[in-house]
């Protein structure tokens, strides 16, 4: 379950970031701005080669004491970050990659909004929110 | 009924039903199971197999009552589980009542488990659609005789109308059956009364446009209730009259706007006009309005853009960026909903599912095709397609209600059949057979296929007069094995190949003939040199040793000089008997002989007019050559003489 979870267009400026409602929550976005550093050089390390080799899934981009950000990149260029908590030690690696995929198919049904300009944020998708939420973790 | 019960539910623990519950439970029961057109069984939504044998209701009816029961749609799943029907795969009369005490259990706000049905609970309240009002009622009051405790909604402007013509047959007809007062077998007509009140209740909040959850209504609806035994025959016409006018407002008000209690429900008119414009952004009504067309046409509507966006998320139902036909009607018709001050639904209604409205609204022949292509994507959700079919039968069955009398059941039951049976040849409704998807899915593509082919073959047809006729100009109709296209190319060409392949009737004398002819257009400029120049005998074979090197022309010429001087003579006859060999009987071979005749005609004057030119240059070249001949001669002449004179 994530703890923050951040789109982000192709020019690193964010699409959609959603936090678990906590007192800092600017720190999520810290973290995941600097995220997108490592997100280019992973980037670009693998650039080398064909872009169809390049997994999408990125991995685990850096830990922090409590936390853990991993990554995704779509073939556009578009970045999906995610933070966990990193006392959560029963999330997998599979499950970290599953929800990247839900992730990457619910941004791909917002684009196909034709009422939906790419570029823009993502805000009137109400699945795509859902979605989200369910990914989050459930802050009672 | 506890031992059935047990039986039933197998592991679930005895039901105890009270006097009134048994009796209000087995109507529910008998009127589902008789809605159903009694004895053929469906499963629950889930599992759709045939299950033969006792009265079981069928589920179309079960589950719209289940869902007049406004519990959300899980407890409702949780109730069919828990009641066993989905273990037996049909609702026989214990799951049925499990699932209704289970109902009652949770609209009290128990939770859903066979513990909460132990204990004593009040009667589960339905809001029954007008269909429900006619198929079955679930009015327990009635048995007690003392209030009324489930409202009766009629929730489709078409349903208000014909109700409202129902009410006004049945008010004039049965004037003085009071509801209270009328025997528990003529539960129809209570339900009938105490909606002609619900409408007049109904419609002054429509008028305010409010799309108020149902509950609120049932207030409104309730205190009407008990003043029914009061009033009898009057009121009911003067409401009747009241509805009337009510009604005619309505109509007047929803040409293209959604009915105030079930936005989400599309009328005949609404379909054709969405289907219209749907047909003028796109004129297959089988292929897909892509996103970009869709959002032009919806941003006319003035909309935000936040909600034209929500609004394509929820009629989007395959996320693909462009809409079919069902979908774009869903999508037009939330957005008329929402120009009218309706809030936009969380979730696709299930009355504006794809999947429902293609069953909904059996298209007319010519946009069969549409059908065609949904047929494999219609999902086995039968529930929606339940409610709209028994909606439909029931419209069919008010349309064709007879009389009322007081054995209303049995009509009831007759007339649905009936309607049924109208029903099954107009738009391919199922019976109430348990493979409905697949017999309809089979049914209509079947059905529409002929149709939809004829529509194409036709299309194609229109298509195909241009092309022909050109055809049989170029080729004759008969010949085959002769190519006369060939023939008709360049005639030198032609000529030269020997005219191909003559007919198989003809070969002995149009070949050689042909041949002749052929290799005579070559050698005309030679032939005619040696008729034409006849003096010049020696000089013609001078020059054909001249004429060596194109070595072509000389094969050629070799070839026919055997047979040109056989032929020399009758050079310009050569066409008469080509032309009397081809001149026979046979029809055919006539018209390819004169064919022929025409090409070598042609060709021999073509020929004629270059040997003309090729004559007068070799005439031209031998004058010169004559004299250079005579220079020459004259040359050597002065150099004898001049030689003596070095010589010495």
């Amino acid at each position: 379950m994530a703890v923050c979870v951040a789109v982000i267009a192709k020019e690193n400026y964010p699409l959609y970031i959603r936090s678990v409602p906590t007192e800092n929550e600017l720190k999520f976005h810290y973290m995941v701005h600097t995220s997108l550093d490592v997100v280019d050089e992973k980037i670009s390390a693998m650039g080398k080669a064909l872009v169809d080799q390049r997994e999408l899934y990125l991995g685990l981009l850096y830990p922090t004491e409590d936390y853990k950000v991993y990554g995704y990149v779509t073939n556009s260029k578009v970045k999906f970050v995610m933070v966990v908590d990193a006392s959560n030690t029963a999330l997998r690696d599979n499950e970290i990659r599953s929800m990247f995929r839900k992730l990457h198919n619910s941004y791909t049904d917002v684009m196909c909004n034709p009422f939906y300009d790419p570029g823009d944020r993502i805000q009137s998708s109400r699945a795509f929110d859902g979605m989200v939420t369910s990914m989050m973790i459930q802050v009672c | 009924m506890e031992a059935a019960a047990s039986g039933g539910c197998g592991s679930g623990p005895p039901l105890l039903l009270s006097e009134g519950e048994q009796q209000c439970y087995s109507e529910l029961f008998a009127r589902c199971a008789g809605a159903a057109g009694g004895g053929p069984v469906s499963g629950p939504p889930e599992a759709s197999r045939a299950a033969p044998g006792a009265a079981t209701a069928a589920s179309g009816p079960v589950a719209d009552l289940f869902r007049a029961s406004q519990l959300p749609a899980e407890t409702l799943h949780q109730i069919t589980e828990l009641c066993g029907a989905k273990r037996v795969g049909y609702f026989g009369p214990t799951q049925f009542y499990v699932a209704l005490k289970l109902i009652a259990a949770a609209q009290s706000g128990l939770p859903v488990g066979i513990e909460s049905i132990k204990c004593e609970l009040p009667l589960p309240r339905f809001m029954m659609s007008k269909t429900d009002a006619e198929i079955r009622f679930g009015n327990m009051a009635e048995l007690h005789g003392t209030k009324v405790q489930i409202p009766y909604l009629i929730t489709e402007k078409n349903t208000f109308k014909r109700m409202d013509d129902e009410d006004k047959q049945q008010e004039t007809q049965s004037p003085t059956m009071s509801p209270l007062a009328s025997p528990p077998s003529s539960p129809p007509h209570y339900q009938r009364v105490p909606l002609s009140h619900g409408y007049s209740k109904l419609r002054k909040s429509m008028e305010q446009m409010h799309p108020a959850p149902y509950e609120a209504r049932q207030p409104l609806v309730q205190p009407e209730g008990p003043s029914l035994g009061g009033p009898g025959a009057k009121p009911l016409r003067h409401q009747a009259s009241l509805i009337r006018s009510f009604s005619v407002e309505r109509e007047l008000q929803d040409n293209n706007s959604s009915y105030p209690d079930e936005p989400w429900r599309i009328t005949e008119e609404q379909r054709e006009y969405y289907v219209n414009q749907f047909r003028s952004l796109q004129p297959d009504p089988s292929s897909f309005i892509s996103g970009s067309v869709a959002k032009n046409f919806f941003t006319k509507s003035k909309l935000s853009i936040p909600e034209l966006s929500y609004i394509w998320e929820l009629s989007d139902a395959d996320c693909d960026g462009a809409l079919s036909l069902p979908e774009f009607c869903a999508a037009f018709h939330l957005i008329v909903a929402r120009k009218n001050g309706y809030p936009l639904p969380e979730g696709l209604p299930p009355t504006l599912q794809p999947e429902y409205l293609q069953a909904a609204f059996p298209k007319p022949k010519w946009e069969c095709a549409l059908f065609d292509s949904y047929s494999e994507s219609v999902p086995a959700n039968q529930q929606p397609r339940d409610l709209n079919r028994m909606e439909k039968l029931s419209i069919k069955d008010m349309a064709d209600f007879p009389v009322p009398t007081q054995d209303v059941t049995g009509d009831d039951k007759q007339a649905l059949k009936s309607a049924t049976d109208e029903a099954l040849p107009k738009d391919m409704s199922e019976d109430s057979a348990t493979p409905k998807d697949s017999n309809s899915l089979k049914a209509r593509p079947r059905s529409r296929s002929y149709s939809s082919t004829s529509i194409e073959e036709a299309m194609k047809r229109g298509e195909d007069p241009p092309t022909p006729p050109p055809r049989p100009q170029k080729t004759h109709s008969r010949a085959s094995s002769l190519d006369l296209n060939k023939v008709f190319q360049p005639s030198v060409p032609a000529s030269k190949s020997g005219l191909l392949p003559p007919p198989p009737a003809l070969p002995p004398r149009p070949c050689p003939s042909q041949s002749e002819q052929a290799s005579e257009a070559e050698l005309h400029p030679q032939l005619n040199r040696a008729p034409s120049q006849a003096a010049e005998s020696s000089p013609a074979k001078k020059d054909i040793p001249y004429s060596q090197p194109p070595s072509k022309p000389i094969r050629r010429k070799f070839r026919p000089e055997n047979q040109a001087t056989e032929s020399q003579e009758p050079t310009t006859a050569v066409g008469g008997p080509a032309s009397v060999a081809t001149v026979k009987p046979h029809p055919t071979v006539q018209k390819q002989s004169s064919k022929q005749k025409k090409a070598i005609q042609t060709a021999i004057r073509k020929n004629k007019e270059a040997n003309a030119v090729l004559a007068r240059l070799n005439s031209e070249l031998q004058q010169q050559l004559k004299e250079v001949h005579q220079e020459r001669i004259a040359l050597e002449n002065q150099l004898e003489q001049l030689r003596p004179v070095t010589v010495l």
